[in-house]
């Protein structure tokens, strides 16, 4: 052992003496046992972890030039794109690092669907992972008023809008939330705030608190199989390998085979056609003079699809109200999942086809849900937005039937694969 | 975990070749965050040479412009003046100015291209102050060695009236002479050198 | 599974068809070269003469132009720079917004990120676009953007030319069978010199909109060329500490 080991290896100790270092590093790491057989799937959590550093290195040094002022932010943008050395490079991370996240929360909350990862004992790790989402979703819309362009400036306006169908109260709070009769300079600096400040501090708090509610269960797995009731006699999970090195080596692996598809969006299609960065983002914001066509980031559509699709005569009741509140209760519903869910089995490989089929077709309807919600709106499209709206919310309503009734497959002992 | 097919200096090697590769990438990943902290175009672009006119400027006057945020002074030294900066060799820290900052050209005792004209970066080299300016040699309080200069409010740095500095007193150097060259005979581009003068 | 990826892959089709909007005539294709410095350069001084006087360009710097033109600082300054006389400056104008609006009912817009915003096609499609229209204060008009206010600047270039409503012509100019313009009088450059000088005049719009694009093509084959290294080795190690586990 030579002196540098040494004495890193003495550091250590004293540090340890005073902090559960090594405590921690095995509790997290080195003594974490995770099922070996995660499969494609289970790269998103570390992604979306990856994603979260890449939005908030990023992040700390756009704010270093951008100017929440709506005379300058629009202009603080360019100057970052131009006069800034390499600030486009950072600019664009942090555009595409947006829409990267929802791209891997997606696909995570999607591995949690198919492998029923929100059942017991997980149901807390679900539902820290939708707050997550929901402040995510703020995160987003707060940001993407930032830029102060014309996108930004309508879409913030109708979304603030959505509030005033709320009976009563309805237009005072509209204005509470914009501090003015329009969005404007008091809005910006006000989601300026927002969105540096206070809900990065929320997600990054809500994430560990994901990570320590995983780590307390242990992770779920592509058998829905629980490791840790077949021990071996020194105690550890047969079917369980060390987190590190196991999986760091492998996730390691998965991180650069995102970070080269990353590097391909942001070095060749920093707008993707249109939907990470809008072309009409690029006039600023014009209080007197709506764009032609206004749809919201791709990461909302279908949400904004339900909305759209509660037209009055449909659902009945004020049609504004209806569509805000189906579009509430479309995200809150996840949140029912693991109540809703009445299966004796986790996984998709054990379940029937009633359920396969129920995914299949929720999938597919917000799918279309949110490519909907990114056409301007023709009666053809609302008519097939309410049927999607409607296969939506049955997916939720009568989960807890077909999951019952549904035929599974004997779950083995043990894991596959 | 390990078992009989497991080569210890393979997996070593391999660790570190990724390692390695991985280190350089955080590396090279970390190049566009640091230089955007350089000056961005538009500092560059407001920081640009000004143009000085020194027409109006009589002898033994001082006129500021600012360049880079700066004060810079342009002094016109009478022949007096001129004289008396001969003298001053044995009080100075570093009177060939062979410490401090400067254009070649300024590199003599009156620190400038034409004698009569020194221009200077208004900035006192000890902590930022920008020093006063007493061009007459009976100023109070500067004692007898005193043939005109600066005087440092801040920690009481001297300086004559070619910007050297004193000895005894906390300013390590000379003032700093910036690029400037002379348009015509009552112009000055400050800021950067002739074209061609390196 | 199998249906859950067969959806996904709709979806992802779905989504690269993008509905273009659909109205107006069929733009045409600027079919723009960033890689031609000479074009670019062609297109700079088009737009100092042309464009530079009523609308502006607030967030590009002439320096900036010099160097990604390739020009030295005084050939931009003797050829290029009208409004102003130092190389750092942005291109502004002297014509106050208000006064604009008065002239011409609207202000010019800053011309800055416009290929970003109305994409390249369409600039190249509203250059050559104007056709003569006496109901216009201005005498003409655009087929891609109707009722424009701005008055057809390179007239003296292009000349002037004339709507025929759809069928009768079949030169392709225009569109399929939408209206066809037709050269009426013509003006200093022939047609084809003038799609060219258009097609300059974008290409450097298209710069002008994102200055960083001439270096983020070759920056980015660098990084993915790198990350594709790393990829081997990380997978290496990943296959070796594996061994453990299968």
């Amino acid at each position: 052992m030579n002196m540098i080991t040494k004495g890193l290896v003495g550091l250590r100790d004293w540090v340890d003496d005073r902090f559960p270092l090594m405590q921690l590093w095995n509790d997290h790491m080195g003594q974490y046992y995770a099922p070996k057989n995660f499969n494609f799937w289970y790269y998103f959590g570390v992604l979306s972890l990856v994603v979260l550093v890449i939005q908030l290195v990023t992040g700390i040094w756009l704010v270093m030039n951008y100017k929440p002022d709506a005379n300058l932010a629009f202009g603080s943008v360019e100057y970052i794109m131009r006069d800034v050395s390499w600030g486009w490079l950072i600019r664009y991370l942090h555009s595409t690092g947006a829409s990267a996240f929802f791209v891997v929360v997606y696909l995570h909350m999607f591995r949690g669907l198919l492998y029923g990862s929100y059942k017991k004992p997980r149901e807390l790790i679900w539902i820290l992972g939708m707050f997550i989402y929901l402040s995510l979703m703020a995160e987003a819309f707060f940001g993407y008023l930032l830029p102060w362009g014309q996108m930004s400036y309508w879409g913030a306006q109708v979304i603030i809008s959505l509030f005033g169908a709320i009976p009563w109260v309805g237009d005072t709070l509209s204005l509470w939330i914009r501090g003015d009769y329009v969005v404007s300079d008091i809005t910006l600096n006000r989601f300026f705030s927002f969105h540096v400040i206070a809900l990065p501090f929320a997600i990054v708090g809500l994430v560990v608190l994901h990570i320590i509610a995983l780590h307390e269960v242990g992770s779920n797995n592509p058998d829905g199989v629980e490791i840790k009731k077949n021990k071996g006699p020194d105690g550890k999970p047969l079917d369980g390998i060390p987190f590190h090195p196991y999986y760091t080596v492998k996730d390691s692996v998965g991180v650069i085979v995102f970070l080269i598809l990353f590097a391909a969006v942001v070095f060749f299609a920093p707008e993707m056609g249109g939907y990470f960065l809008e072309h009409n983002n690029f006039v600023p914001a014009d209080p007197l003079k709506t764009p032609e066509h206004i749809a919201p980031v791709w990461f909302f559509p279908p949400f904004y699809s339900v909305l759209r699709a509660n037209t009055g005569d449909f659902f009945g009741g004020p049609g504004k109200l209806c569509g805000v509140i189906f579009m509430g209760l479309a995200t809150m519903l996840f949140f029912a999942l693991p109540w809703l869910d009445r299966s004796p089995v986790k996984s998709i490989r054990y379940r029937g086809t009633l359920y396969k089929s129920a995914l299949t077709i929720f999938v597919v309807s917000f799918l279309i849900l949110g490519y909907l919600g990114l056409l301007p709106p023709t009666p053809g499209r609302t008519a097939v937005a309410q049927v999607c709206t409607i296969l939506y919310f049955l997916f939720f309503f009568l989960m807890p039937i077909y999951t019952k009734l549904d035929k599974t497959k004997p779950v083995p002992e043990r894991v596959t694969g | 975990m390990s078992e009989n097919a497991v080569d210890p200096d393979r997996r070593r090697f391999l660790t570190g070749t990724a390692s390695v590769i991985g280190g350089i990438g955080a590396g090279l990943a970390a190049i566009p965050f640091v230089a955007t902290f350089q000056p961005s175009a538009r500092a560059k672009a407001i920081g640009a040479p000004v143009e000085a006119d020194i027409s109006q400027l009589e002898p033994g006057g001082r006129l500021i412009f600012k360049w880079r945020g700066k004060p810079v002074w342009v002094v016109r030294r009478t022949p007096e003046q001129l004289a008396a900066l001969e003298s001053l060799d044995g009080v100075l820290r570093d009177p060939a100015s062979s410490e401090s900052l400067q254009p070649e050209f300024a590199a003599n005792p009156w620190r400038s291209e034409k004698p009569e004209y020194l221009v200077l970066v208004g900035i006192c080299t000890h902590l930022g102050c920008s020093p006063n300016f007493f061009p007459s040699t009976d100023a109070e309080g500067m004692g007898s060695d005193w043939q005109g200069g600066f005087y440092c409010p801040c920690h009481g740095s001297k300086f004559d009236l070619s910007g050297r500095v004193y000895a005894g007193v906390p300013a390590p150097t000379n003032m700093e002479v910036p690029p400037y060259y002379y348009i015509d005979d009552t112009h000055l581009m400050i800021g950067e050198l002739e074209e061609g003068a390196a | 599974m199998n249906k859950l990826i067969t959806a996904l892959v709709l979806w992802a089709a779905a989504s690269l068809v993008f509905a273009a909007g659909g109205h107006g005539p069929e733009k045409l294709d600027a079919n723009v070269n960033l890689g031609n410095k000479t074009s670019l350069q062609r297109g700079a001084r088009l737009f100092v003469n042309y464009c530079l006087s009523c609308h502006s360009a607030q967030y590009m710097r002439y320096n900036r132009m010099a160097t990604d033109l390739g020009l030295s600082e005084d050939v931009v300054k003797a050829n290029l720079m009208f409004a102003s006389d130092k190389v750092g400056d942005t291109m502004t104008i002297a014509m106050k917004p208000e006064d604009a609006e008065q002239w011409f009912g609207v202000a010019p817009p800053d011309l800055s990120v416009i290929a970003r915003s109305r994409g390249a096609d369409w600039l190249y499609s509203f250059l050559n676009g104007f056709y003569l229209d006496e109901k216009r204060p201005t005498g003409v008009n655009n087929l891609y953007f109707p009722d424009t206010a701005m008055p057809h600047v390179l007239a003296e270039l292009q000349g002037l030319q004339v709507k025929h409503e759809a069928d009768a012509h079949g030169d392709g100019h225009g569109g399929h069978g939408g209206p066809v313009l037709e050269l009426e009088s013509p003006g200093k450059l022939s047609p084809g010199e003038y799609r060219q000088a258009t097609r300059d005049l974008v290409a450097f719009l298209v710069y002008m909109g994102e200055p960083a694009k001439l270096v983020r093509y070759r920056i980015g084959f660098w990084v993915i060329a790198f990350l594709l290294v790393l990829l081997v080795a990380a997978y290496l190690m990943k296959r070796e500490y594996w061994k453990d586990v299968h």
